[in-house]
């Protein structure tokens, strides 16, 4: 066991460890998009708690007031408070976004990585399956299951990872190509590991770090395509609100009331802009002298 | 070069017939009778059992996929339920819609990123550079239909420069009512074509037979706009020719958002009537635009570039 922990910190390529150093080996800006998306995560788990006013809370006497202290992101044409539908919808879609991410990238990652293992008939195969996947347009992909199973979040808990897995498949294979040539991965062979210990505990591990990274724009992507379905009225029904869906409500009453569908927006611009820059930071390669 | 293309075709004819297979599966998926789910309440059996036969549901399901695929292939798409009139028909009146939103958007995407893309290369690494790339960090984050009510709110309703629903045909009608909504499109595509563009651009920069160029006196203006932009035609090429699917999906919402009589808009309606036949070749007609245009894009490419590796993967 030691013996082979050596030959993998010797061999393996400089950082391709999936260790991902500590927060303080991080470049400035991932620095500042992990405070970003933490930020976020934190205020979608505590919802219940830190929201001022209940998310389906109506006050006739109220509408339409703009921002203020009382309300920070002012109240929608039911008097609801705009912040804590916010801070609700943000739960919802951040729940969504992390399970439409990241049981698809270990499907894929496996996948590739036993592809690329083995190659031949079923790599043929596999490579052929994620050309149609891939070739599909997303969006009208998933508008279909929805199609399908009905308006709601089942669509998209299904239609996405349907799509999704097949991006981490392509890249973990192509870099399972390279990574079964190197000689720790040859030194397994020579020391008698199982092909399923060989994949499983050594190259996998390996083959996560790119996709981890990838993630982060794929939560992007993912959180864009939520909160386009939800403005659709595709997404969760209400009286569930998704960001997507506070936009869509208020569209009809933009020029008196700005704040309805700017502010929840913003909150999406956010997060993109959090998880774009720990990508790019993580992929900058600044992190690399703390992998290892 | 022969082979390359015979290879290339056969793997676009895989991919087709991969699409013709998962689009197949759409009507079948449907938990329960999708007659029945459509006609609920509005027909006698004998409808729903005339019904099931036109649409050859009584048959076995090899039958109903040979037959599927031979009316595919020759265009029958068959009736839609909810308008009762060909899906073939419904969706010609709307394409055109639909295809000007994304053409307009795709040269709207030209004409911000590749000037963008030249003055960051020409600086890189100054604080003209690092904000290019920061304003193309912000345009991926950006949701493309709150762009859209953004650009509708400010250039729209306070404004008054645009409309910001319906749709009118002819060059002005395009530029008025398509303006916003391409705009809304193209900018994240402009964004895509920054990042690529810059960095294709900055390799070749720095190229040997550029330095060649610089060294025999050339100003940089000339090496750029003689060299550089010859492979900028071709990087973004394949760039907006990859984009395709992203594009036909902001098109959708982008619809929505301004009421335009496209495809995009006619797809949501056919998912809230449930109108299978319409989501059935709507989805078809996208996943095949798509094959397409990428098809279109490695062979113009094979014969344009002498670079491209003719090997295969």
């Amino acid at each position: 066991m030691s013996a082979i922990d050596v030959v993998d910190q010797q061999q393996a390529p400089a950082g391709s460890r999936v260790r991902l150093g500590g927060f303080r080996g991080l470049s400035r800006e991932a620095k500042i998009g992990a405070g970003i998306l933490a930020l976020l995560f934190l205020a979608g788990l505590l919802a219940p708690w830190i929201a001022p006013y209940g998310q389906n809370q109506i006050n006739f006497t109220d509408i339409y007031s703009p921002p203020s202290l009382a309300h920070l992101m002012g109240t929608d044409g039911a008097g609801r408070d705009v912040f804590s539908r916010t801070l609700f919808a943000l739960r919802l879609d951040l729940a969504i976004v992390v399970l439409v991410t990241y049981p698809p990238l270990v499907i894929g990652v496996f996948v590739g990585a036993v592809a690329g293992y083995f190659g031949g008939i079923f790599d043929a195969t596999l490579a052929r399956i994620v050309d149609v996947t891939i070739a599909m347009p997303f969006m009208v992909l998933v508008i279909a299951v929805i199609a399908i199973v009905g308006p709601g979040v089942k669509g998209i808990l299904i239609g996405v990872p349907l799509v999704a897995w097949a991006l981490y498949a392509r890249l973990s294979r192509s870099e399972m190509l390279v990574l079964r040539e190197q000689p720790f991965m040859l030194a397994t062979v020579a020391l008698g590991y199982t092909t399923r210990r060989t994949i499983v505990r050594h190259a996998v591990p390996n083959l996560m770090r790119s996709s981890l990274i990838y993630s982060t724009l794929d939560m992007v992507a993912n959180l864009l395509l939520l909160s386009g379905l939800a403005y659709l009225g595709l997404g969760a029904q209400p009286p569930n609100a998704e960001l997507g869906s506070i936009i869509a409500d208020g569209q009809s009453a933009m020029l008196t009331a700005w704040w309805v569908s700017t502010l929840p927006g913003l909150v999406v611009v956010l997060f993109g802009v959090g998880a774009l820059l720990l990508g790019d930071g993580l992929s900058d390669g600044k992190l690399r002298g703390t992998l290892q | 070069m022969l082979s390359y293309l015979v290879r290339r075709v056969a793997l676009a004819i895989v991919v087709l017939f991969g699409l013709l297979v998962a689009t197949f599966f759409i009507i079948h998926l449907v938990p329960g009778d999708p007659v029945r789910i459509v006609l609920a309440g509005r027909a006698s059996p004998a409808t729903i059992a005339r019904v099931r036969h036109q649409l050859a549901l009584d048959r076995p399901l090899w039958t109903q996929f040979t037959l599927y695929v031979s009316n595919m292939v020759q265009g029958h798409f068959g009736t839609s339920f909810t308008l009762d009139s060909p899906v073939a028909q419904i969706i010609g009146q709307r394409l055109g819609v639909s295809a000007a939103l994304i053409a307009y958007g795709m040269l709207l995407s030209l004409l911000i990123g590749v000037p963008l893309a030249i003055i960051a290369a020409l600086r890189p690494n100054t604080w003209l550079d690092n904000s290019i790339r920061l304003g193309t960090t912000l345009t991926f984050a950006l949701p493309g239909f709150w762009l859209g009510l953004m650009l509708a709110l400010v250039f729209g309703l306070k404004l008054g420069w645009f409309p910001v629903a319906g749709y009118s045909g002819g060059i002005v009608g395009i530029l008025q009512t398509l303006t916003l909504p391409a705009l809304a499109l193209g900018l994240a595509l402009a964004g895509v074509v920054v990042r690529t563009l810059r960095s294709s651009l900055l390799e070749v920069l720095q190229s040997e037979h550029i330095e060649a160029t610089r060294s025999r006196g050339m100003s940089e203006l000339r090496v750029v706009g003689r060299h550089a932009l010859r492979l900028s035609v071709m990087a973004t090429a394949t760039i907006l020719s990859i984009n395709i699917g992203f594009l036909i999906g902001g098109t959708v919402v982008l619809e929505q958002v301004f009421q335009l009589p496209g495809l995009g808009s006619l797809l949501v309606e056919a998912v809230e009537k449930r109108d299978y036949q319409l989501v059935q070749a709507l989805t078809l007609l996208a996943g095949a635009a798509v094959v397409l245009a990428s098809l279109a894009t490695d062979v113009v490419q094979a014969f344009l570039d002498p670079r491209v590796k003719l090997s295969g993967r």
